[in-house]
């Protein structure tokens, strides 16, 4: 690992820290996608777009959006709305306000229409542009850091070389007191008995086995498990197996709670996200793809993602930046441009997973530093928040009972 | 290089390390086996003879189990295992309609 583990973050005025200061362009519903579009898509890679596309309210979509609105890599935030869509707009703004963002609401059929919402939209862009530039920058560490992984496009050497590598790096980085967050409790199934011996506590262990449990029932109910027919082109046979390769992700740390989207840790530490709804399926698959949950993990915090994918999946994020781990080594000679670390060396004799592990932290102090990993070279911003349902999390869930 | 890898001791498959090419030569537990189909990196080959109904073994735990006899280095995949808990789907096996 490098020396130099410190970088600057935003300070954000509700005393969180970023490293980066995104203005999100978000549209309320749908109806105003075009226009919200249109705004962002004039300026650089500074101005993300992001939105919930649907008109009828859901708990969970507002609660991810209040929380990605106030995320510390947010600087700024203009919400575009249609007028007459469910989405609690006056709310949302009314937070993005109290943690000290500026924030600013347009309306397109107040507004008078696309045009005169473009232009409005863009003139404070602009302006705002200019005001985040005095954001204060300060020193940070990785102990003040949240990272999520998650794997897609998953094959068969995802769970020799890029996943545990991952594991190496998050149990360097829990050391270090960052928050890590591994996923899809889907692609647990198989092996809960053997994840909830590594719980914090016995109650913990538990709360563990109940959410596999959980995510089982749910994917048997829907008939179709977290598996794409690619993972088996790619040589993974069943859930199970892909299951190991995907929990490999997760290290050797001890689990220091279970969470759900948009719980934010309080301190550092590995956590599992509960990421399978809660109660009798209403909206359908729990995540529809791999953006699905990278913007719930960056609703639970995570400034950065670390991606791993052995088929070659391209995508990166809006808000949080996404450093890819193509485990692979054919893959990697395909879509070198794509791809931010190549653990396919490991296949091939070259390197050892600790050594990659090491390669994945200094990559990650890069990034936020301020390096621009692959993704957002390319402009790689996708997003897509749907319908959930979710219970609080129980009390033993997170440290301090 | 090895062209297969064996992930854990408990395991009765090995990993292909490197793409087996169709007509090549590899050795297993002593056994220079001819494989007829080349097979790609990441799939699995049986590191024994394997019965129907056993459990196949990958990193120390079952990952399903197979579906007919398997003889050592038979690629082993969706066509002689399957998923103790949930059924795979694939562009071939849609919606569960078998072709």
């Amino acid at each position: 690992m490098t020396n130099n583990s410190t970088f600057k973050g935003y300070q954000r005025q509700d005393g969180r820290k970023g490293i980066r200061n995104v203005i999100a362009v978000v549209y309320l519903v749908e109806c105003a996608h075009h226009v919200a579009r249109e705004i962002s898509s004039s300026f650089g890679g500074q101005v993300h777009l992001i939105g919930f596309p649907g008109c009828y309210p859901n708990q969970y979509a507002d609660r991810i959006m209040n929380s990605i609105c106030t995320h510390p890599n947010v600087g700024a935030v203009l919400l575009v709305s249609l007028g007459c869509e469910s989405f609690n707009r006056n709310r949302l703004k009314d937070n993005i306000e109290k943690s000290g963002r500026p924030v600013h609401l347009i309306g397109i059929q107040k507004t008078g229409g696309t045009r005169k919402t473009i232009d409005e939209g863009k003139r404070w862009v602009s302006e705002t542009v200019e005001k985040i530039k005095s954001v204060p920058q300060v020193d940070m560490g990785l102990h003040e850091l949240s990272i999520g992984t998650i794997c897609g496009g998953s094959d068969a050497t995802s769970g020799i070389s890029a996943n545990p590598a991952v594991g190496r790096a998050f149990d360097t980085l829990v050391a270090k007191g960052a928050v890590c967050i591994f996923e899809e409790t889907g692609e647990m199934i198989g092996l809960e008995n053997m994840m909830s011996t590594r719980a914090r506590t016995p109650a913990l262990a538990g709360e563990l086995q109940k959410s596999v449990e959980k995510a089982a029932i749910y994917y048997s109910k829907m008939g179709h498990g977290s598996f794409a027919p690619g993972n088996a082109d790619g040589g993974l046979t069943t859930i199970e197996e892909k299951s190991m390769g995907a929990y490999s992700k997760s290290g050797n740390s001890l689990i220091t709670g279970l969470i759900k989207p948009g719980d934010i840790p309080a301190q550092g530490g590995l956590y599992l996200m509960d990421v399978v709804p809660d109660g009798e399926p209403v909206f359908g698959f729990p995540n529809i793809n791999d953006n699905a949950e990278i913007v719930e993990m960056i609703a639970s915090g995570s400034h950065l993602i670390l991606f791993t994918t052995g088929r070659g999946s391209v995508v990166g994020s809006a808000i949080s930046p996404v450093i890819k781990i193509c485990a692979n080594p054919e893959t990697y000679n395909r879509l070198s441009d794509d791809m931010d670390i190549n653990a396919g060396k490991i296949l091939n004799g070259n390197a050892t997973l600790d050594e990659v592990g090491d390669e994945i932290v200094n990559k990650v102090i890069w990034v936020a530093k301020g390096g621009q990993s692959c993704s957002e070279e390319l402009g790689h911003q996708e997003f897509i928040l749907t319908y959930k349902k979710f219970e609080p999390i129980g009390p033993s869930c997170l440290p301090g009972f | 290089m090895e062209k297969l890898i064996l992930l854990h001791v408990l395991d009765n498959v090995l990993i292909v390390r490197k793409s087996i090419e169709a007509g090549e030569q590899v050795v297993i537990n002593g056994n220079l086996l001819l494989f007829k189909k080349g097979i790609e990196v990441g799939h699995k080959v049986a590191a024994r003879d394997i019965q129907q109904g056993e459990q196949i073994i990958k990193y120390g735990i079952s990952i399903g189990s197979a579906t007919e006899n398997i003889s050592v280095g038979t690629h082993i995949h969706l066509h002689n295992m399957k998923s103790d808990y949930l059924p795979t789907y694939t562009l071939e096996k849609e919606f569960g309609n078998d072709k």
